[in-house]
């Protein structure tokens, strides 16, 4: 209640003059641009380090390396541990006491805080190196080869999974056989069509999380929006291509938008919190489709639970030959982003829509119907989910299988939070998140390193956008100007 | 006031009883929640007497096993034989009775208990219909229950205790997850079950201590913190599980379970013995700290600081309460909860740990715990309820009732959506769940 009145209370007090702030956000300027994505990234290398170490943790190879070396010590490599861990420790205090050290070497005179936050970094960075410098000299330099070697097997193969290797590339395109450049190419469009679903999914959270909802549920409306267009695409027979797959795609539009209504009306009419019934909704829709699954949409002749194959006329056209799988949809994904970057900035509809996540009592009181817009943002976000789950089952599997979703609807909450909510950005993550995906199962198979570790990545990604204190805590750079964090939840029941 | 000026409709078209002082709305929706209970209960029976009764074949008989399975010590009872088409008829009759008076004058405070008496009945009709002309071993059925309700029921003492003191923990079912793997990790290493469910309670602990850290110190959106931790723990027990435990380390994975410790005298008692008595750990402690938690909350000094601070924090602080301070040991006890429900998963039930195991439960004991209103005991009734159609869906296979399992396991979570929308009671969350606090 109290958070209610202090929101009427910011509402009330007149903005201040917004024109040279709105000409400053129109103008693109590198600096701003920089600013926009450093959080981000520097949040993902973050997290890929914090991957990497636990890979290095979870390889016996190496802790058995670091156990050798351990038994292996000379005299003189003890002393050396031991000058490592006193130099840290050093760092360490200079590091939390750096300000005083600074005045006491300075004579009085306390660093600005810009030169505090460089002598920190300059201390961590130069610490780590020194300590490692150190070790390696006192007889550890095999077991960090081995931690090194690691790391650079799995991120080489996942590199090499996701984006191919230019040497292959090269050696394909000077043999000129179609079928090697296809091999060699096939990691880069793959990561591609892995990207695509991430693109729908991702948009449909951020057109959520712009009308100050968090739809948990894309996983659900990604199934039903899958259960409908396949159900159109094996069901209809001899439509010519240029209907039959309109019509599948809508179908899982509006599969999504259907499934995605009931969390939207309580919401909207009853204020229920639509993050505990997106959830409902998806283990509904995993109950729904098995037993769809294993009942009316089974394949005839089939004991799997497996839908029929669709119809060609169905499917999203592929470009290539095999094994390339890129299909329409990728280029629809961007089409749809493009049309939902033009419907939130560019639009009435999108204003109100962004009007009312930003401040819903503000929103009411400018005649905004809080109603009508949760209803619009929710079923738009749904349809995206279902064209999320359209487009896996039209464009790569061609049939619906009971687990064909490997957690989109979850990864998307992450990729949704990297793009700052914004379609280019969404779409700059899902390529990003593709990329992760197919190259994690190469990964797997090479560096048998479980492809869950990507999981794991993503939920420190999450953590680090979104209390973006501990990336500018590690990383030392200051507060944004304007970097109003959005609200997303405001509590469970009635708000 | 009723004549609010035309002008000010479009603004106030979200809130529709416009033209009434808050109390007369609070009291209008009362008696519309009190006639939509009757309403429900009446339903309940007419649709039982339509679907159950008129299917029935006239001379059926439905028999339940009032014993459990295997050697018994106690009294061995009959078979309970009921003739199904009179059972069912005065089961429905009861319904309708129930809400026939709900209507005519109400049940006032009752009214939930009431309900959740209607309810029972229509199952028992449902079991009666569903077992005619065949019989159905009632007390494994319950017991089985029982079982089921033990961790949706810790579990959901678990989320009572975060969101009473004002945080929503979405984590459960991670916290749960990450604590049956330490837990099965600990008791084989050291083959002790006890230092197994010490090390699961402490896991929990841990991972609320990083929810708290994120969402009291960092203000993250506690649904974000919640989700992330959800996403961080599948992530990492499957990373570790195919790693390690599906292979070279796989004696790791073998803990052995908790065993049934009858308790003398009372195990004996005829039917309830069996179901209440002779179980294993996991189930005394769901009834310990079932009464701790709810004396804890309602009767202690603790219990009504912590939930001053998840209903008016600012309140609370003003009178000198520290509202983080109360927030982090809510928040730590409350995973310590969800490490003990996972510790079931593993120790408790099958002695290994499989990828992804507690498969939603941590989300349905988040449900009982909305359906039971924030209140241990009523999360223990959803629970039950929950339970039981997990463990009526194996049998109706064999009983060869003509609905799909899946709609049986859905249930739970379209009750939960009726219970959350205020349709059915109504579902009063502390004031300030989810709301980070800013002192200042």
């Amino acid at each position: 209640m109290s958070t209610q009145a202090d929101q009427v209370g910011q509402a009330a007090v007149p903005p201040p003059p917004a024109d040279a702030a709105y000409k400053r956000q129109r103008q693109f300027s590198w600096r701003t641009a920089l600013e926009a994505v450093q959080v981000p990234v520097l949040a993902f290398i973050t997290a890929l380090a914090v991957g990497g170490f636990i890979i290095v943790l979870t390889d016996l190879a190496v802790l058995n390396a670091f156990g050798v070396a351990v038994g292996q010590l000379t005299p003189s490599g003890w002393v050396g541990l031991s000058v490592a861990l006193l130099v840290a420790l050093a760092l360490v205090g200079l590091y939390v006491w750096f300000g005083r050290a600074w005045a006491r070497a300075r004579g009085g005179t306390a660093p600005t805080p810009r030169q505090l936050e460089l002598g920190r970094l300059a201390v961590l960075l130069g610490g780590v190196v020194v300590v490692y410098l150190i070790l390696w000299a006192a007889g550890f330099g095999a077991a960090f080869g081995a931690a090194w070697g690691a790391i650079g097997t799995a991120y080489g193969a996942m590199l090499n999974g996701s984006v191919g290797s230019l040497s292959d590339i090269t050696a394909a395109l000077g043999s000129g056989d179609p079928a090697q450049v296809r091999e060699a190419f096939y990691p880069m469009l793959e990561s591609l069509v892995a990207a695509t679903p991430y693109i729908f999914a991702g948009l449909a959270v951020a057109v959520g999380f712009r009308c100050g909802l968090f739809n948990i549920g894309v996983e659900g409306q990604l199934f039903i929006g899958a259960i409908f267009a396949v159900w159109v695409g094996y069901t209809f027979k001899g439509l010519p291509l240029i209907i039959h797959l309109p019509l599948a795609l809508l179908a899982g539009a509006l599969g999504g938008a259907l499934w995605a209504l009931p969390p939207a009306i309580l919401k909207a009419k009853v204020g229920a919190h639509e993050v505990i019934n997106t959830i409902m909704m998806n283990y509904i829709a995993f109950r729904l489709s098995d037993w769809l699954l294993n009942g009316p949409m089974m394949r005839p002749g089939n004991a799997n639970p497996v839908s029929p194959n669709i119809e060609p006329s169905a499917e999203l056209p592929r470009f290539f030959a095999d094994p390339i799988r890129l299909h329409l949809g990728f280029f629809i994904a961007l089409g749809v982003a493009v049309f939902i970057w033009w419907f939130l900035f560019r639009t009435t509809l999108g204003f109100e829509l962004r009007t009312v996540g930003a401040n819903p009592n503000a929103a009411r009181y400018a005649g905004m119907s809080i109603t009508r817009n949760y209803i619009i943002a929710f079923a738009l976000s749904g349809a995206l989910a279902g064209l999320a789950g359209a487009n896996e089952v039209l464009g790569v599997n061609h049939n619906l299988a009971s687990a064909f979703s490997a957690g989109y609807g979850f990864d998307s909450i992450a990729l949704a939070l990297l793009g700052k909510s914004h379609p280019f950005g969404v779409v700059l993550s899902a390529l990003l998140f593709g990329t992760l995906r197919s190259g994690g199962t190469r990964m797997q198979n090479v560096a048998k390193i479980p492809v869950d570790i990507i999981s794991v990545i993503q939920a420190l990604v999450i953590v680090f956008i979104a209390a973006p204190a501990i990336i500018r805590a590690i990383w030392r750079i200051r507060t944004g100007k304007g970097g109003a964090d959005t609200v997303f939840t405001r509590g469970w029941g009635k708000s | 006031m009723a004549a609010t000026p035309k002008k000010l409709g479009q603004a106030t078209t979200a809130n529709p009883k416009r033209g009434l002082s808050p109390a007369e709305a609070a009291a209008l929706a009362a008696r519309s929640r009190h006639r939509v209970l009757g309403i429900v209960m009446l339903g309940l029976g007419l649709a039982g007497l339509w679907f159950f009764a008129t299917t029935v074949t006239p001379g059926a008989i439905s028999r339940f096993g009032l014993n459990q399975g295997g050697a018994t010590a106690g009294v061995v009872l009959p078979e309970l034989i009921l003739y199904t088409l009179p059972t069912i008829i005065v089961l429905m009759a009861v319904c309708l009775a129930l809400g026939g008076y709900q209507l005519w004058r109400g049940f006032g405070r009752w009214s939930t208990a009431v309900l959740g008496l209607a309810i029972l009945c229509f199952i028992f009709g449902f079991l009666t219909w569903a077992t005619a002309d065949n019989s159905i071993n009632l007390a494994g059925m319950l017991k089985n229950s029982l079982l089921r309700a033990v961790p949706l029921t810790l579990g959901a003492l678990s989320g009572i205790l975060a969101e009473r003191a004002g945080v929503v923990n979405i984590a459960i079912e991670g916290m749960m997850l990450a604590a049956a793997m330490t837990g099965v990790i600990a008791a084989s290493a050291t083959d002790n079950l006890w230092l197994g469910l010490i090390v699961a309670v402490l896991t929990g602990g841990l991972l609320a201590l990083v929810h708290g850290v994120l969402s009291i110190r960092y203000k993250i959106d506690q649904v974000i913190s919640g989700v992330v931790i959800n996403i961080f723990s599948v992530g990492i027990t499957s990373f570790l599980s195919a790693k390690f435990l599906q292979g070279t380390f796989s004696d790791l994975n073998n803990s052995g379970t908790f065993p049934t410790v009858p308790i003398p005298l009372l195990s004996r008692l005829p039917f309830i013995g069996g179901i209440f008595f002779e179980t294993n750990f996991f189930t005394y402690a769901m009834f310990f700290f079932l009464i701790v938690v709810h004396v804890a909350l309602f009767y202690t000094r603790w219990g009504l600081r912590t939930r001053a601070v998840g209903e008016h924090p600012k309140a609370a602080d003003t009178l000198g309460i520290n509202v983080f301070r109360t927030r982090y040991i809510a928040v730590i006890l409350s995973g310590m909860m969800a490490g003990l429900a996972g510790a079931y998963f593993t120790l408790g039930s099958v002695g290994r740990f499989d990828e992804i195991m507690t498969a939603g439960r941590g989300f349905i004991s988040l449900a009982a715990m909305i359906f039971g209103n924030w209140n241990p005991f009523g999360a223990f009734g959803a629970s039950l309820i929950f339970g039981f159609a997990d463990a009526l869906q194996g049998r109706l296979a064999i009983l060869r009732v003509p609905i799909p399992s899946q709609f049986l396991l859905m249930a739970p979570y379209i009750a939960t959506m009726i219970a959350l929308a205020g349709l059915v009671g109504r579902a009063a969350p502390p004031a300030a769940d989810g709301q980070p606090y800013d002192k200042g």
